[in-house]
């Protein structure tokens, strides 16, 4: 258990008067408030800090406390009885609402043993639960269509029904399902993370989907009907005499699904990339240089 | 605006131990909307967070109601860019999987 230099946290001397202290944790709370701070995960772990240390710097019993057995707290003969007193009295109120014990460290712990919330709610301001991060790896083919999925976070079971067309690295928030509040405070709300994984032959940017085609030589010139595969099955296309390499089209509303808009999609672009002929036979060979002729003249 | 989804405004501040005249100035300011049906005033389900979060700024950081209003667009904007940056890294890598 490693000693926390509650000062150091809050940046102040150990001779700060306690409005000094008060000054510098509302500057601190202020740059690292989880609400100011979304999605941000260190700033989290730093603001617990910052109150930890309020909690024990602005009470002048807990502070004095600290000072005299701070970093030599395992020496202190009083302290072992006092915190042995305090285990006795916690016992006490086992059925009472106690802290959530996890908001603060284990040195917090060892020091002032779990909260007294019973005595000390009305000093303390409520607090919003901790707000878990989630990932979910899911495949492209996976979110084309909405379904339902059952996670367990913390041991609890949420069910979730992931909509169509959910992008890569897009945060859904679950209100309410993240850690215990305190001091009576709502719970935190967890934050799902979706990843994207994409193993198909499209290419998906926004709603849209990419894919290219290699196209013979005397298709693309003579045009014709080629059968293509789309996410949800094949068509058939027509190409156009004399289609250009690189030249695209586009399949309207064969792109992916659009994200809480049911029955609406994106467009499939297709690139189609002219294959040159190779391993021609004399005749062909024939064939192009009379074509070649034809050309210059 | 479905009507089941309104919350009277007497049980949100018993609630949320908040003055009704602490939601008054937030629905002046434009902050939150109140909604008035036969006299009695409302609040719709979807403002709740936005509330909470006020509340917050409020009580755990002094944030005045200006300030409170400050932070809250700063805050959209900032959501807006990190939206803006997530879809332009999957455009990049897009390309650089090219």
């Amino acid at each position: 258990m490693a000693f926390i230099d509650y000062y150091k946290i809050l940046g102040v001397s150990k001779t700060a008067t306690e409005k000094t202290i008060k000054t510098a944790y509302r500057k601190l709370a202020r740059k690292y408030h989880p609400d100011l701070n979304p999605d941000n995960k260190e700033a989290e772990i730093k603001f617990k800090e910052i109150n930890e240390a309020n909690e024990v710097l602005s009470d002048p019993e807990n502070r004095k406390k600290y000072d005299k057995y701070g970093k030599d707290w395992k020496h202190g003969e009083e302290f072992e009885k006092a915190q042995y007193q305090r285990k006795q009295r916690s016992q006490h109120r086992s059925g009472q609402q106690g802290y959530s014990a996890h908001e603060y460290s284990d040195f917090f712990e060892s020091m002032f043993g779990g909260r007294e919330t019973s005595s000390r709610q009305g000093r303390y301001p409520k607090f919003k639960g901790q707000d878990y991060h989630a990932e979910l790896h899911l495949g492209l083919k996976e979110v084309y269509k909405a379904h339902k999925q059952v996670l367990t976070v913390n041991n609890n079971n949420i069910r979730l029904t992931i909509p169509a067309g959910v992008e890569n690295g897009q945060v859904i928030k679950i209100k309410g399902k993240g850690g215990q509040g305190l001091n009576g405070g709502p719970n935190g709300d967890l934050y799902i993370k979706f990843i994207i994984e994409n193993h198909s032959q499209f290419k998906r940017e926004g709603n849209n989907l990419y894919q290219n085609i290699d196209l013979d030589l005397y298709t693309s010139i003579l045009g014709g009907e080629i059968t293509v595969n789309t996410f949800n099955g094949k068509v058939k296309l027509k190409i156009k005499p004399e289609t250009k390499n690189a030249s695209k089209v586009k399949l309207k509303g064969k792109g992916f699904p659009i994200y809480k808009k049911e029955g609406k999609f994106g467009d499939l672009i297709i690139t189609f990339h002219i294959k040159t002929p190779i391993n021609l036979s004399e005749k062909e060979i024939e064939l192009f240089k009379e074509l070649q002729k034809i050309k210059a003249k | 605006m479905n009507e089941k989804n309104l919350i009277s405004l007497q049980t949100l501040c018993t609630h949320y131990s908040i003055e009704i005249s602490f939601v008054d100035a937030l629905n002046k300011m434009g902050l939150i909307q109140i909604e008035i049906i036969e006299q009695n005033q409302f609040i719709h389900q979807d403002q709740i967070s936005v509330l909470e979060k006020i509340i917050r700024l409020h009580n755990e950081l002094n944030v005045n109601l200006e300030g409170i209003d400050v932070v809250l667009n700063l805050l959209e904007k900032e959501r807006a860019l990190r939206d803006e940056l997530n879809s332009l890294k999957n455009k990049l890598r897009l390309y650089e999987n090219d």
